[in-house]
């Protein structure tokens, strides 16, 4: 470890790591679990100054190779110690477009801030919490370095508008490609806007990363689905683009195949967050898309993931009496972030770990048949180790216990969605009906066709998503330069 | 932002619209949908494509009100733009020689089951229509359909016009005379829809009905429109919207267009309410608003 000879820290090493992690500013559980506004509320400038003193400058930065996009952590975190927080903010956005969002959803633990040396001893860098404050800062400052680039007279099309299409974009439109995005949705974002709530990721700060893209010079055509309203060839041989990234994210909500499945109140995950999310139906009447009034009604998600989270979290906003996580394994498994878990702990979410439901049943006389009015569960215990490595649950046998509840959210993950992949000869996928992509250079079975993120690995996080952008990014403006295959 | 180009009504309460949308009318086939959103609070409904003309790039759809957002919709004139129509989404109808094929169309499904037929026609399939309508004032596309029919029967609820009765009373004619039956289409309201399929199942005449649940994406990305068919969920948007009737579980779906009903109550109410005109009809209390409107 040796500090870089140009640092602005004034602490000698052994003092960086007395310094104690700086805490997120939050708002206080009792209020936030009734409201939609965002649960960090960021640094302040002396926090984040205060924060950054703790890095080690690391001669060989762990924190950036762990880094799915490779964004330069300790570059970034010594402008912040040096106070350049605008020069910070450029130094992440050449790796990452997309900062102040990656700053909020990103799973630090997982990466950057897992590989983080001082994490052996201390608590790691809170290298997410930065991010966030120079993303937030360059906007608050209205500050856009937009990078120039001479144009190459190629034409690319980007499908699907989710991190890793947006990454791809914002990559290439910086080589000086012409970009478009197309977008089944009439709102930009992917999951950033369909499914993460606005208490995790506000809309406003999309809406800002879009336009700051739109600056960069990425065009946008909402309400396409590839495969139906134009199809990849039609792109390719009619529309005149040379190269095509497939990024259409996360597919068809897998249901558990239960008994009462079809009860009214019981929901996917993608269709309770969509409506809440992306059709604001927790402001209905303003907004026209009806959301059922889970006022003191009690309400459980199945699942353990941040999906999950997020919608029972949501729930809990929309006045929901009781809030539960059903979840087949043990907390040691659940693949939600741990600061989710927290959060929603403090916020009264209670957690029925080894527990999943075997029937959603219906009393005639409540509101009528055809109503969920609760669940019929199991408890489980953790056997031998399944395909995934994590043990696998098995039914405690007369464990059965009834569950009362208004709403059931089924949160246990996605298949892959066929539109494109059946509208396009030639693109091979795997057997689950994944886009196959070389993971290095994301390059599909068809020439000029290139994939990343949840249609090419399933259901993963926007950070590798991103990361599956960069990858594509930089193989497709290899493939444009050289034309070859 | 998609323009409406032209606007008519068909019938009190239906009304025919001509819309620019020149990527869906290229790729549009018989059978599909597209969703819209009428402006920024607005929700999404799924409306099946009446027609199109890829040359002149125009979609054209069929709408009845029944909801906040129909009402609203067919309050529009040609000139108004809506803010999102995409499209054309779910399975197109399978068009193929079956031989004589049955084409049943109750009330605003009629404009729905057009373009199917005329497709069947195309094929070189005999066709026997069925136009049911409550009543007189409520037959919508009688010359089109016959246009595409070798034979074409009308029936009105209260017997204003044509032959009082309903749709089903003819098809058990045809049935009872003896007539061929390949294949029947039915698209219209889910009792219909339900009866005709009780009335094939015995005689094991093969039938295609057209779903209408709850959608919000579709493109199977939220499962909300999913249907119980052959047992097992399946999705209207993508696996449909166009499922074998025999194997459909229409109380299922009757109970699932139901879940917002009081919501949609409270929209269709409130809506009225700032039109105040003597134009509005009176809000619907028995039915689910969702259940005239069909993808």
């Amino acid at each position: 470890m040796t500090a870089s000879a140009r640092s602005a820290n004034p602490l000698p090493m052994k003092e960086r790591m007395k310094v104690a992690r700086q805490l997120m500013p939050e708002q206080a559980a009792g209020i936030r679990a009734h409201n939609f506004t965002e649960v960090n509320l960021g640094y302040s400038a002396e926090l984040a100054r205060q924060e950054a003193l703790r890095c080690l400058e690391c001669a060989k930065p762990t924190c950036m190779k762990a880094c799915p996009v490779g964004v330069k952590v300790r570059e970034f975190v010594s402008l912040i110690v040096a106070g350049d927080f605008l020069g910070a903010a450029a130094k992440i956005r050449e790796d990452n477009v997309l900062p102040a969002i990656t700053g909020r959803v990103c799973p630090q633990e997982d990466h950057c801030e897992g590989a983080c040396l001082i994490g052996r001893k201390v608590k790691p860098l809170g290298i997410g919490y930065l991010e966030r404050f120079v993303a937030d800062y360059e906007q608050r400052m209205g500050v856009r370095s937009l990078p120039q680039a001479s144009p190459t007279g190629k034409k690319v099309a980007v499908v699907g508008s989710g991190p890793s299409g947006l990454t791809v974009a914002g990559d290439l439109v910086q080589k000086g490609h012409q970009v478009r995005v197309f977008e089944a949705l009439h709102e930009l974002g992917g999951v950033l806007v369909y499914g993460i709530p606005e208490f995790r990721l506000p809309k406003q700060i999309i809406h800002e990363q879009l336009d700051y893209m739109r600056a960069m010079g990425v065009e946008f055509e909402t309400d396409v689905v590839v495969g139906r309203t134009v199809t990849l060839d039609e792109l390719m041989d009619e529309e005149g683009y040379d190269s095509v990234f497939i990024g259409t994210g996360a597919g068809l909500p897998v249901f558990m195949n239960i008994p009462g499945e079809h009860l009214n109140g019981v929901y996917s995950a993608n269709e309770f967050l969509t409506r809440i999310n992306l059709m604001k139906a927790y402001k209905f009447p303003a907004y026209d898309e009806p959301m059922l009034d889970l006022h003191g009604k009690d309400v459980a998600v199945i699942g353990g993931g941040n999906t999950a989270l997020d919608a029972i979290r949501s729930a809990l906003r929309l006045g929901a009496r009781k809030a539960y996580v059903l979840y087949r394994r043990s907390e040691a498994e659940m693949p939600a972030r741990a600061e989710e878990v927290k959060h929603a702990r403090e916020e009264g979410i209670e957690f029925h770990i080894l527990t999943s439901p075997v029937e959603f049943r219906s009393q005639s006389a409540n509101n009528g048949s055809g109503w969920l009015s609760g669940a019929r569960c199991q408890r489980m215990e953790l056997g031998e180790p399944d395909a995934s490595g994590r043990r696998r649950p098995v039914p405690v046998a007369g464990s059965e216990f009834e569950l009362p509840l208004s709403v059931a959210v089924i949160a246990i993950g996605t298949s892959a969605n066929p539109i494109v992949q059946n509208t396009t000869p030639g693109l091979g996928t795997d057997k689950r009906g994944y886009i196959q992509a070389d993971p290095e250079t994301q390059r599909t079975s068809r020439k000029g066709v290139f994939a990343g993120g949840d249609i090419v690995t399933g259901s993963a996080t926007v950070i590798l998503a991103m990361g599956a952008g960069r990858r594509a990014a930089r193989s497709i403006h290899e493939y444009l330069n050289t034309g070859q295959w | 932002m998609f323009q409406i180009l032209h606007a008519e009504f068909l019938a009190p309460d239906i009304k025919r619209f001509l819309i620019q949308a020149p990527r869906i009318a290229r790729k549009q086939k018989p059978g599909q949908f597209v969703i819209l959103r009428i402006h920024e609070e607005g929700e999404r409904i799924p409306l099946t494509i009446e027609s199109s003309d890829p040359e002149r790039g125009t979609i054209r759809l069929v709408v009845q009100s029944a909801g906040k957002t129909t009402h609203l919709l067919n309050s529009l004139r040609a000139g108004d733009k809506i803010l999102d129509v995409v499209g054309p989404l779910g399975k197109p109808s399978e068009i193929g020689r079956f031989g004589t094929v049955v084409v049943i169309g109750g009330g605003v499904g009629t404009a729905m089951a057009y373009p199917t037929a005329a497709a069947l026609k195309q094929a070189g399939n005999r066709i026997i229509s069925i136009v049911g309508a409550r009543s007189k004032e409520l037959v919508i596309l009688e010359r089109e359909m016959g246009a595409v029919s070798d034979v074409l029967m009308i029936t009105t609820d209260d017997g204003s016009y044509a032959d009082r009765g309903f749709v089903t009373d003819k098809l058990r004619q045809l049935i009872q005379n003896g007539v061929r039956v390949d294949l029947v289409l039915a698209v219209g309201p889910i009792p219909m829809m339900k009866a005709v399929a009780e009335m094939t199942r015995g005689e094991r005449i093969r039938t295609i009905v057209s779903l209408n649940p709850i959608m919000i994406d579709g493109t199977g990305m939220c499962g909300g429109c999913r249907v119980l068919a052959d047992g097992k969920s399946q999705f209207a948007c993508v696996d449909g919207p166009e499922f074998d009737a025999h194997s459909v579980n229409f109380d299922v779906l009757v109970q699932r267009n139901r879940t917002y009903r009081a919501q949609e109550q409270q929209s269709m109410a409130a809506w009225a309410e700032s039109q105040r005109g003597p134009q509005i009809g009176p809000v619907e209390t028995g039915l689910c608003a969702m259940e005239g409107v069909h993808p």
